[in-house]
This record gives structure tokens, C-alpha cells and sequence, in this order.
């Protein structure tokens, strides 16, 4: 594990599908993540991607890569923009890239991940710490 | 109504316990489109040194935006929780969290100040065994958002 090694990046279709099952796995029945009326009725443009399932998938780029989840020690992310999620088939495309930001002594390393959504970031710092 | 700086240090105790069980951890995983064998293959979680099938990072989510909104709920704090989104999070994980993990969550309130005329609230909870074991420890920042934004 070297300072800028590239892992592999992944690319995700969102849904209203994935959101309908990302709210009952995860108990977030939050309506701004299902229901249109609602959503622009408090002034976003649609409805919206949970940030923490943006969070999770971003998660899956750096554990994909370890194999085994339990070398994550740490994973945290600003959320700083919307991924606005359409009624099609098609849903939103958010494109994940990650790479090695610092290999530490003390046998952990920094993972950078970068998470895209129409051309804009939507996550900031995000950053896992994981035994190398 | 601007928060109240007095609620900083304040401790709000779990109010429950959640067992983590095999199939939530399974259904988690395919929500976020995770095939990894260690959430879901019991003998694979174990060849890798763990007591059961184990969870992915962010799993926790479940118990911890649970705990949350109950402090944001608290009417003494007075946070309007129609407005609130969640600004960051993060998870520290001192071991992974296996099927079979009886967890409690305790939050307590690091900072409450106002930029910009936005309400903002740090808050971490540190999930543990109902037997005292440290699993995790969590951080959100809330924001309330002010009424022109």
C-alpha cells in the first residue's frame, strides 16, 4: 500500500428502488427520501438520496477493496450536496474513486474517497482509516 | 429559537438495547448492493477470526440516528427538528459489530453554537455491549437550518 495507489472506483445507479430498500433496512423513513409531494413541498428539487447511503456505497469502494470490512477502523464523510434521485429507471449515476492519502507508522493508512454526482462532489472529507 | 449552550456535556443514557441479528446484517448489505461474504457466510466471518457474520461500517446508522433524533427531539432543547439536516458522521470503530452483539447506545452533547444563522449541533455516542464492551464510537454534526436558508 503506497501513497496515491488508485482503488478501484464504482459506479451506481441510485433508484427510488435502492432508496425504498435503503430506508427499511437502515429504519430511516425520513419522507424527503420517497416522497416527491413532500420533498419540494420543503423546497428540494425532488426526492433525495439518503447521505448515508451515499456514505455506505462509498464505504464498499474502500472494503471491496480490504476484503475484509473489519480492517475499516474509521470512515467518516461531510455530506455537502443532494443526490437528487428521479422517477425513472435509469435513477442517479454517482461515481465513487478512492486512493491511499497517507500511510501511517502505526500500521494504519488514509483513504481518500471522492463521490460524484452530475459532474459535482456530494461528499466532503470523506476519509477511512484502515489497518494496512 | 436558538439553542440552548447549557445542553453542552449534558448525557442522554440508551433507552434500549438492540440485538444484531444475522438476517438485518444480510438485508443491510443487499440495500447497499454488498455481496461480501463476511456479512453473510457464518464460517467465512469466523475463518476470519470473528465471533459471527459481521457488519458493514456503516451499519450502525440504524441504532445511531435513532439516538440522535431522540436527543433532537428533547423539547428542552428547543431544536426545530422539521429543519435539521445532517451535516457529518462518522464512525470509530473499536472492534466490528457481529450478529449477536446486544448494543447500547449512550449520546452526549459536545457543542451547540449558531454560524450564519444556522443552528449547529455536535454530538458523538459511544455504542457498546449491554455488557460494557466498546464497539463503536459515532460523531454527527446537525444543522438547523435558519428560516431564510
Amino acid at each position: 500500500m503506497n501513497v496515491g495507489d488508485e482503488l478501484p472506483g464504482l459506479s451506481v445507479h441510485v433508484t427510488r428502488e435502492q432508496l425504498v430498500r435503503y430506508a427499511g433496512a437502515s429504519l430511516d423513513f425520513n419522507p424527503i427520501h420517497w416522497n416527491e409531494r413532500f420533498a419540494t413541498e420543503v423546497g428540494l428539487p425532488n426526492v433525495i438520496a439518503h447521505g448515508m447511503l451515499t456514505m455506505a456505497l462509498g464505504g464498499r469502494v474502500v472494503t471491496d477493496w480490504l476484503g475484509d470490512p473489519g480492517r475499516v477502523v474509521e470512515y467518516g464523510v461531510r455530506f455537502t450536496r443532494p443526490v437528487v434521485v428521479p422517477d425513472d429507471d435509469e435513477g442517479a449515476l454517482v461515481e465513487f474513486t478512492a486512493k491511499v492519502g497517507e500511510v501511517r507508522d502505526d500500521g494504519t493508512a488514509r483513504i481518500d474517497v471522492t463521490a460524484k454526482f452530475d459532474g459535482r462532489t456530494v461528499l466532503g472529507k470523506a476519509q477511512a482509516v484502515v489497518r494496512a | 429559537m436558538p439553542l440552548d449552550p447549557s445542553f453542552v456535556g449534558r448525557t442522554y443514557p440508551p433507552e434500549t438495547t438492540y440485538e444484531v441479528g444475522r438476517a438485518k446484517i444480510a438485508e443491510f448489505a443487499d440495500a447497499i448492493g454488498d455481496d461480501n461474504p463476511l456479512y453473510r457466510d457464518i464460517e467465512a466471518a469466523k475463518g476470519a477470526g470473528y465471533a459471527d457474520v459481521i457488519a458493514p461500517p456503516t451499519f450502525l446508522t440504524i441504532i445511531n440516528i435513532r439516538a440522535i433524533n431522540a436527543v433532537a427531539e428533547d423539547p428542552d432543547l428547543g431544536l426545530d427538528y422539521d429543519r435539521m439536516v445532517h451535516g457529518d458522521q462518522k464512525f470509530v470503530h473499536h472492534r466490528p459489530a457481529c450478529a449477536g452483539d446486544r448494543l447500547q447506545v449512550t449520546v452526549h452533547i459536545d457543542d451547540v453554537f449558531v454560524r450564519a444563522g444556522n443552528d449547529f449541533l455536535s454530538v458523538h455516542a459511544d455504542v457498546a455491549t449491554d455488557g460494557g464492551q466498546p464497539v463503536c464510537t459515532t460523531y454527527a454534526q446537525l444543522v438547523v437550518r435558519g428560516e431564510r436558508s
